[in-house]
């Protein structure tokens, strides 16, 4: 979906945690863009970095954390601007959903509380014409009983009606995008669908570019339009979900679409991906998948794969991927 | 969704911040020096000290800390309004304190572990008692039920002993009950049961060496609380009596003497405040170590 | 919620009913106060007639359920010393010894909140290592030293006031200054810890995401539910309050329960002692309560569910 001028362009993203001497790169070299109202996945597996690209973007990362690139969102420099400028940004143009819904309420006040201090927030700073009542958000999220909601405390709520108050919350003012980070990992199965339909309503409504950030392929393959996969803090593989699904390029994408429980004969089966996520602070010089990697040959160990593009936007981190044999 | 390094910013450190402490840190050197310090000399005071503690000496009475002027090397830290010299006296305070705060955390430790055990092993109607006995003994600050013991059982390193021993098992038990309670749900300890075991060789066995570091920890806090206890005690004049020598007890008899000699206040406290210091930082660090959850 | 209140009155009155037990017997432990009464040139039947006249002679269990029936009519029998009923003796006491230690509890709070927050906000600073020994120091100063420390700089040294006595305000500072910081080392440590884990937790992160200013994060929303623990422990704290008030009334010569405790115990008043441990005993169990009911108040998870 080529829309022009990207909403968001990270370039050369690196962030470190550690002692200078030994440091932990959590995210590595990173180079993505997305446009407005694109809908894009990111997965991986737990320490791939993903979460730490999304805190990258919304400078919530802790103090400790040494991060260096560019992060451009609607023309703005995130990593240089004054703090000041960067809470202005958040909820307003640039908004989250953290992972889990069930703690992500203030216990000790109320619904309507914790939504009138947002929508308080938001007319302070203006463009007050697009902002509803507090019922007509959560209206828009599709809760029911938004009046009686309002007035109960979060564990008077399950963690589907959470989640929705969080996605109202943080979508209030029409945000430009939201990143939601595992936003259905916490909840049944029978409500995440509703929750990831929500987000393709509010891209359809209000054009806002949604991350989704998750291990959860299926989730992705449903709703996002480009997916990416991390490994070990880099990006591996990038394209169009369908394309990327239907072909994959890097051996970890293949690994992890074999991963997903498939349906066969009224089986479920499940094949796990051998070998272990390598210490981030002891990486090769090479490729990080190279010790798990079927196709691995010595080039794969010494120097680390270059970018490739296989496809239109389809590009992947594989020195076996232009081969074809892979 | 395990958390590695740096991939949820939330568990990397706090919000506006970083993480306030990662683990045990650096051990306490200074701290530790000071125990060791304080055992040598409750161990071996007599022989460190330059001068019998009790011994009076009439031509320098109140004499003042070598570096004050009137004062001499030969009493550096002063002597008190007999003579007497401040730094043997304070060495002797520390075997005082010191013995009587290792035994009260010894007896009390050893009375509530057991007591601990069997409530968490045993449960039933000897759990219900326990604690029900536990909560009473808790129920009171601990100096008050310290007083309420010594107004019926008198004063002396020996009742003093008993009495801080008597307020403080209790915390020994609930933790050693809780500790049991936790651990016998694990598999090792399930398994010596259906492998036949009998409670008492499983609890001795089993269950206590699991819970044997937080009853350590909780032991070296301890010392610091019973060192307070017996100065607070003495300091009352209800608790070590003269002749022994005890810092409260010290602070009290110079506490007539503060407008003319600071030093008989001043050292004793100081030694109090140390060695309670000392324990204190050995003590958090251990449990930094030991007890990350701080359930202590 | 009434339900949990309700087990808390019943554990309270189960430990109340233990400690008359426990004092009941420390009671029997102190042996016959008979040659403490009498003067010593009584005939032996005068000690026989004390001795049945107070219910001596009877059997161990009647003796007990004598004196919990006298216990309950607040009736501990007459001071040795006095000879006035204990009970009215320790009654006067008490307002002295709540005074002193809730101003002392004021000076604790005053002093540990902010220092508490202050050090959580800013983790790993030179301010948060003051702060940690600032604590250290407190938890470790005997309160009879802090209390002669003070006297000797402001009474003493620069005698701006007063060392002991009762009545005026200024009586008041050198004593609760004494207990309030002893206390406030550990109401700063509570505050610290509570006041960290409240801002690492989602929600914070949450309405960081969304954009709430931090005045608003911290104040409204991380502070009250570090509260809720902290009010929990300045109930006991306050329990330990009273403990420590024995021995700072005692250097401050404060005419309160705890310097009353002391004569007494020092003079073998045993009418007297039983009755301020057991009155210092229903006064920390009753406020322990009231904690248990502010709690539920404070924490709709309890008071809604």
């Amino acid at each position: 979906m080529p829309h022009g001028e990207p909403l968001l362009a990270i370039r050369g993203l690196n962030v470190e945690f550690g002692l200078p001497a030994r440091p932990v790169r959590a995210v590595a070299d990173a180079d993505l863009t997305l446009a407005p109202g694109e809908i894009l996945g990111i997965a991986g597996e737990s320490g791939s970095g993903k979460t730490t690209l999304c805190a990258a973007v919304m400078r919530t990362l802790p103090r400790t954390a040494r991060v260096s690139g560019r992060v451009e969102f609607a023309g703005k420099e995130l990593l240089s601007l004054p703090e000041r400028e960067m809470a202005r940004l958040r909820g307003r143009d640039l908004a989250m959903v953290l992972q889990n819904p069930m703690t992500s309420l203030d216990p000790l006040y109320t619904i309507g509380n914790q939504l009138e201090e947002v929508l308080r927030e938001r007319r302070r700073g203006g463009g007050a014409g697009r902002l509803g009542s507090a019922v007509e958000v959560l209206r828009r999220v599709h809760l029911t009983a938004p009046e009686l909601r309002l007035r109960q405390y979060p564990h008077q709520l399950s963690g589907g009606m959470r989640q929705r108050v969080l996605v109202g919350m943080a979508t209030a003012a029409a945000p430009r995008l939201l990143i939601a980070d595992e936003p259905t990992t916490a909840l049944d199965a029978s409500i995440q669908d509703e929750i990831l339909i929500l987000f393709r309503e509010l891209r359809e409504s209000a054009g806002t570019a949604v991350v989704i950030v998750t291990h959860d392929l299926s989730a992705i393959r449903r709703l996002s339009d480009r997916v990416v996969i991390m490994y070990a803090g880099r990006i591996v593989e990038e394209g169009p979900t369908v394309e990327v699904f239907r072909a994959p390029r890097h051996p970890y994408t293949q690994a992890l679409l074999a991963s997903l429980p498939r349906i066969e004969e009224e089986e479920v089966v499940l094949q796990p991906i051998p070998g272990q996520v390598p210490d981030l602070a002891r990486l090769p010089p090479g490729c990080a998948f190279a010790a798990r990697c079927p196709a691995a040959i010595p080039l794969c160990r010494e120097e680390r794969p270059r970018e490739r593009t296989v496809g239109e936007r389809h590009r992947v981190f594989c020195w076996r991927a232009g081969e074809g044999a892979a | 969704m395990s958390a590695a390094a740096g991939e949820r910013p939330g568990d990397a450190g706090g919000l506006f911040g970083g993480r306030i402490r990662a683990g045990a840190g650096r051990p306490p050197l200074f701290a530790t020096a000071i125990c060791l310090l304080l055992v040598v000399a409750a161990l071996g005071g007599g022989a460190i000290a330059p001068y019998v503690p009790d011994e009076a000496d009439f031509t320098a009475i109140l004499a003042p800390p070598a570096w004050v002027e009137g004062g001499s090397l030969a009493h550096p830290l002063g002597t008190d309004q007999l003579g007497r010299d401040m730094l043997s006296r304070l060495i002797a305070g520390a075997r005082i304190s010191l013995l009587t705060a290792g035994a009260a955390v010894l007896a009390g430790g050893t009375v509530g572990v057991a007591l601990g055990l069997a409530a968490g092993y045993l449960g039933g109607v000897v759990e219900a008692v326990v604690m029900r006995v536990v909560d009473a003994f808790l129920a009171l600050p601990f100096i008050l039920m310290a007083l309420a013991f010594v107004a019926a059982l008198g004063t002396g390193i020996g009742n003093i002993i008993l009495v801080m021993m008597l307020t403080n098992w209790a915390r020994y038990a609930r933790l050693v009950r809780s500790e049991v309670v936790s651990i016998k749900k694990r598999d090792f300890v399930l398994l010596a049961r259906v492998a036949g075991l009998r409670p008492l060789p499983i609890a001795l066995r089993h269950i206590l060496p699991n819970a044997l570091t937080s009853i350590l920890v909780l032991g070296v806090l301890d010392v610091g609380r019973a060192i307070i206890l017996e100065s607070s005690l003495s300091f009352l004049g209800l608790g070590i009596q003269p002749p022994d020598v005890s810092w409260g007890l010290a602070l009290a008899e110079g506490r007539t003497y503060m407008t003319v000699a600071w030093w008989l206040t001043v050292w004793p406290g100081l030694a109090i405040v140390l060695a309670v210091m000392s324990f204190n930082a050995l003590g958090e660090w251990l449990k930094a170590g030991f007890d990350p959850r701080g359930r202590l | 919620m009434a339900r949990f209140l309700l087990t808390r009155l019943g554990q309270a009155l189960v430990t109340l009913a233990l400690l008359t037990v426990l004092i009941f017997v420390l009671a029997r432990l102190t042996g016959d106060p008979t040659p403490l009464v009498l003067p010593s040139e009584a005939t032996e039947a005068d000690r026989a007639f004390f001795r049945q006249q107070y219910g001596l002679d009877r059997p161990v269990h009647e003796q007990y359920v004598v004196f919990l029936r006298n216990v309950l009519r607040g009736d501990f029998g007459i001071s040795f010393r006095y000879r006035e009923p204990a009970f009215d003796l320790v009654l006067a006491a008490i307002g002295p010894t709540l005074q002193l230690a809730g101003v002392s509890m004021l000076v604790a709070i005053l002093l540990g909140l902010p220092l508490g927050i202050a050090a959580a906000l800013r983790p790993g600073s030179w301010l948060a290592a003051t702060v940690r020994g600032y604590a250290s120091l407190g938890q470790a100063m005997p309160t009879f030293w802090t209390g002669l420390m003070l006297i000797f700089v402001f009474a003493i040294s620069i005698p701006v006031l007063p060392s002991s006595g009762y009545g005026t305000a200024a009586n008041f500072v050198l004593p609760a200054v004494t207990l309030g910081f002893y206390a406030s080392a550990s109401v700063t440590m509570l505050t610290w810890a509570n006041m960290t884990e409240a801002l690492r937790s989602d929600f914070v992160q949450m309405e960081r995401v969304l954009g709430i200013p931090r005045r608003l994060i911290v104040l409204k929303h991380a502070l009250r539910n570090a509260s809720l623990p902290i009010v929990t422990y300045l109930g006991l704290q306050f329990g330990l309050l009273l403990g420590g008030a024995v021995v700072t009334e005692r250097v401050f010569a404060w005419p309160g329960v705890g310097q009353m405790l002391v004569d007494a115990i020092l003079n073998r008043d045993y009418p007297v002692v039983q009755a301020a441990v057991m009155l210092t005993a229903v006064l920390v169990m009753t406020i322990n309560l009231v904690v248990d009911l502010l709690y539920a108040v404070l924490d709709p998870r309890v008071s809604r569910s």
